[in-house]
């Protein structure tokens, strides 16, 4: 991709209409026009409305246990011999992973808008557990759809899910992962648009949920920002983290998107590699296209037909990516690296055995390329990676892969 | 200059009836059958053929139209066959409006100026694309009324009477009023609210209101075209394609015979009206 001219902030984005560059907007069926409007409103209002953060914050120290610890993963380090590398533990929140700061925000406005039912559409489940779990402690109906692919792979969240009162319903249209549970949920809430609220997990679909989920997820890089400060005097020089639609990057990158001194990279899922065509890496393998209400890049055929991702994450396993994310990458200022399944493996193993923390195999994909740059990097560099999830919902997808792949 | 969609719309009018809209997917269940059912449409009485463009993720599309989709790429359908089909009809058929409906990727990446180029040349009158409303207006409606096409848009009981001029504005051809709120095929509208929903359009609208979503057989077309310009039926077609499909997909003349027999059924409930919506 080419690097366009730089804009004098990376931080002002959406325009008034939802889009970055040329990236974003509201490409959805007229039924969803008036509530997707409704939406921005309602979310402007509570934006300015300092009851509303108030409220928020209570619930995220609280309920989710935040501040999450920005934790100096040592032995990592010396393996390494470069780069100081750092944790984000969004693992340590309530639920298990970051998406659980989207949803409590979603939630509450959900409330105040005055809707009676929720519904999700999730991958890897995490952010389908946390939709259960934010319905079940304000006592909402919850409904979240999930690829039979991923209701397969991801058994313990669709426990998780069921035991919190929620109804999982597995989407078997398309290639039954997480694109085709997004269609499913666009389908419910364009047939019962009165009274339902779409909680969207990740930074993409229609305008404004983009810049909802972002600023909802931002509270990880501002207190990465406050925390850095505190325990090294200074800004990090980098941050890492995986991208799938890119809710955890997003978080912990929007903050610092103005300080030039900080690089910032997203890792996609690679798959079987890049070459393969069989992967979940929408910038590094596709181009933009339009679905899910925003432009974005997509993986695709030459006739404009969604192909289907492949990863061993099922949170990455998406053929998109946030409209923000891809601007940031046209504009030079996010750099894309991709790992692969067999590279994410060896990082979960690492990191479990290393620093005795078991990650999801989302940000284990971040993990593997911090092992990489990391030994070249001088000692005086502050790496944080975005630790988004725990890996106990992957401990049967990455033993199977191993029994796969014995050499 | 006054489009066949147009002319067709101000024809049925002076008949004094509503015009029946069929919707088939181009390519489903494979390129010679999908072709001879086109052309056997307007024999059976369809007076405009909506042809749908397949797309991988039709999001506002329910279970039987997500299916013609499938079973049309899998034969190999692509947007240029389908433009090439209606070339094709056009050898034999220069009257019969052709509309083609779809999501937005498959023309984004086609290449909008060469599609506008390629679906006029080719005889396409008009077209909906379903995830551009009018917010999105510059990608392809202006540049398409600009070629001379009409593009119809999509209105539905939560386009309110605030919202309505928004969606009227740069809307040609025809307003396709979605009947209920939900995906297509699902259960039948009631045919008094429908006729109001009509009437609320036509406060704003000299434009023919056809009505679709939940059509399935003679009566229910006939108590909907009582009330409308127009009537819409898509599922319940594709529906009759399917039963006669054999276990490893494939269609024949049966296929054809199905959907012109029911399109002939429903024409006859069209017909028996004799009379459309009042101003």
């Amino acid at each position: 991709m080419t690097v366009q001219q730089q804009p004098n902030s990376f931080r002002t984005g959406p325009d008034e209409r939802g889009h970055f560059g040329i990236f974003g907007g509201r490409f959805v069926a007229e039924t969803l026009m008036p509530l997707i409007l409704d939406l921005e409103k309602a979310y402007n209002e509570a934006k300015a409305d300092p009851s509303f953060k108030k409220e928020m914050d209570s619930y995220l120290a609280h309920y989710v246990g935040r501040p999450s610890p920005l934790y100096f993963a040592e032995r990592l380090t010396k393996k390494f011999g470069g780069a100081k590398i750092y944790f984000k533990r969004e693992d340590l929140n309530h639920t298990g992973a970051h998406k659980v700061n989207n949803v409590t925000g979603q939630i509450m406005l959900a409330q105040r808008m005055g809707k009676k039912r929720i519904i999700a559409e999730t991958g890897a489940g995490m952010h389908g557990v946390a939709t259960a779990t934010l319905c079940a402690k304000f006592g909402l109906p919850c409904i979240v759809y999930m690829g039979a692919v991923d209701v397969e792979r991801q058994q313990p969240n669709v426990l998780r899910m069921k035991m919190l009162g929620a109804e999982v319903r597995p989407v078997t249209s398309g290639s039954s992962t997480l694109k085709d549970a997004m269609n499913e949920a666009l389908r419910d809430w364009v047939t019962n648009v009165s009274d339902t609220f779409y909680c969207i997990g990740t930074v993409a679909g229609p305008h404004p949920y983009p810049a909802m989920v972002r600023d909802f997820q931002c509270i990880i890089g501002d207190e990465t920002r406050a925390q850095m400060q505190e325990l090294e005097g200074r800004l990090p020089d980098s941050l890492i983290a995986c991208i799938g639609g890119g809710s955890n990057a997003m978080g912990l990158f929007h903050p610092f998107l103005d300080d030039r001194s900080v690089e910032i990279y997203g890792v996609e899922a690679a798959g079987h590699g890049i070459p393969s065509g069989q992967h979940a890496a929408s910038v590094t393998g596709g181009r933009p296209g339009v679905l899910h209400g925003n432009r974005t890049y997509l993986l695709m055929d030459d006739d404009g037909q969604i192909t289907e991702a492949h990863s061993i994450s099922a949170g990455l396993d998406y053929p998109g990516i946030g409209p923000e994310h891809a601007w940031l990458g046209e504009m030079g200022r996010v750099k894309f690296l991709s790992a692969t399944d067999e590279e994410a493996v060896a990082a979960f193993q690492l990191c479990s055995q290393l620093e005795g923390i078991i990650p999801a195999l989302e940000p284990a994909h971040a993990l593997a390329r911090v092992f990489d740059l990391a030994p070249k990097l001088p000692k005086d560099h502050l790496m944080v990676v975005n630790l988004s999830g725990r890996g106990d919902k992957d401990l049967a997808s990455v033993q199977a892969w191993l029994e796969a792949h014995k050499k | 200059m006054t489009t066949r969609i147009e002319k067709r719309f101000a024809d049925l009018k002076s008949e004094g009836r509503a015009a029946l809209v069929t919707f088939v997917m181009s390519g489903d269940p494979d390129h010679a059958t999908s072709m001879a059912i086109i052309k056997a449409l307007p024999k059976a009485g369809a007076d405009v053929i909506e042809l749908g463009m397949p797309f991988t993720d039709p999001m506002a599309d329910g279970p039987s139209i997500q299916a013609a989709g499938v079973r049309a790429l899998k034969a190999g359908q692509t947007l240029k066959k389908t433009l090439a089909m209606v070339r094709d009809f056009r050898k034999d058929d220069s009257a019969t409006p052709i509309v083609l409906m779809g999501y937005y990727n498959p023309i984004y990446i086609y290449g909008v100026d060469r599609f506008l180029v390629d679906a006029k040349e080719g005889g396409v009158d008009g077209l909906i694309v379903v995830d551009l409303p009018p917010e999105e207006d510059e990608e392809l409606c202006l540049p398409a009324l600009k070629a001379g096409l009409n593009f119809i848009r999509l209105a539905t009981p939560t386009t309110d009477d605030k919202r309505l001029p928004a969606v009227l504005n740069n809307t040609s051809g025809f307003v396709y009023y979605v009947s209920i709120t939900g995906i297509t095929g699902s259960a039948a509208p009631d045919a008094t609210k429908v006729s109001a929903a009509v009437q609320r359009i036509k406060k704003h609208t000299k434009l023919p209101v056809a009505v679709g979503f939940g059509v399935k057989n003679a009566e229910s077309a006939r108590a909907i075209a009582a009330g409308a310009d127009g009537v819409v039926v898509g599922s319940a077609l594709i529906d009759a394609l399917k039963k006669t499909l054999d276990d490893t997909g494939k269609g024949g003349p049966a296929t054809v015979k199905a959907v012109a027999d029911l399109v002939a059924d429903i024409a006859r409930g069209v017909r028996a009206t004799g009379k459309v919506a009042p101003e």
